[in-house]
């Protein structure tokens, strides 16, 4: 159900030409994929999923629409290349999933290997229950450290951005009014 | 300009438990589900809906642009830093056994930390680039 509907809301995207329509949109998928992920019983997930993508993403999306014209540009030619690159991306990754355990399989690869010493041993370690917490800030330390260095290196590029091309507009301003 | 006064009110009745649902988010992370990523994300969503709702200069009093943008480097420095306090105190770097006289209590301080530093850098990145965008739209 929850998947015929992110289908519907993706269709609905692709045929979209305002692009307000299709932040808002975006936001509906958002909030679509959350509960995937609560049905999945990934509620570290489904929150960030909805926190950051239905809520900031869609304020910056409609605060970028601000900036920029809001309806989709005609199309000049069909683009044959782009489609035939997805379409085989998309087939590859299909037959890439043939080969994978049936979905919830306790004895597949990837819970044998450190999953069961972190649950185990997350109270002994760290005094912390929740097991995502513990495996996030904890056990995989370094992978949180350079995830935090990607936001703070992003939310930088993009500030020095935006300001540069607005010092530049104003000095275009003062020339022109010269 | 003035703002539409049911939403004002509105806003200014349902920020405080936004925020304090933000600090819960961020503190009870050890034992529910959340943590620093979407409690900085919900911290940062009240500056924003303040923004929306109430106009950008009070945004502005409240969370001051200095203040705001001297956060993003910051959260990233107390995470690195709380990595290189395990280093001066004999361990590797990361490790927060050191941390406090039970290893256990070290890790509990060490994740409080991390998660704190990861908080900040959330938040002020979300609130900066809320920032800039309207900024560069004026």
């Amino acid at each position: 159900m929850l998947l015929t509907l992110l289908a519907v809301v993706t269709i609905a995207i692709v045929r979209q030409r305002s692009l307000f329509g299709v932040v808002i949109l975006a936001s509906i998928y958002s909030f679509l994929m959350a509960s995937v992920l609560i049905v999945l019983d990934a509620v570290d997930v489904a929150m960030t999923e909805a926190s950051v993508g239905a809520g900031v993403s869609t304020v910056l999306l409609l605060a970028t629409l601000h900036l920029v014209k809001t309806t989709e540009m005609k199309r000049v030619r069909p683009h044959l290349l782009p489609l035939f690159v997805s379409l085989g991306t998309g087939a590859v990754l299909v037959w890439g999933t043939l080969v994978l355990p049936p979905f919830g399989t306790p004895d597949a690869a990837i819970h044998k290997h450190v999953a069961p010493r972190y649950i185990a041993d997350t109270i002994k370690d760290t005094n912390v229950p929740n097991v995502v917490t513990s495996v996030l800030a904890d056990y995989r330390g370094y992978d949180t450290l350079g995830e935090t260095t990607v936001i703070f290196t992003a939310g930088i590029g993009v500030m020095l951005l935006l300001r540069k091309a607005r010092r530049r507009g104003r000095r275009d301003d003062a020339e022109t009014s010269r | 300009m003035s703002y539409d006064l049911v939403l004002r009110v509105g806003t200014k009745l349902i920020l405080p438990f936004i925020l304090l649902f933000a600090l819960y988010v961020q503190f009870h992370g050890d034992y529910g589900p959340g943590g620093g990523f979407q409690a900085g994300v919900i911290a940062a969503s009240t500056v924003i809906l303040l923004a929306i709702t109430c106009g950008l200069d009070l945004a502005h009093r409240i969370a001051p642009q200095a203040v705001v943008q001297s956060m993003v480097p910051l959260g990233v420095l107390i995470y690195a830093g709380t990595g290189v306090a395990g280093l001066l105190l004999g361990k590797n770097y990361l490790d927060y056994s050191v941390l406090a006289h039970d290893p256990a209590h070290g890790h509990e301080l060490g994740i409080f930390l991390v998660e704190a530093g990861v908080l900040i850098t959330v938040a002020g990145t979300m609130t900066s680039l809320f920032y800039a965008f309207v900024e560069r739209g004026r």
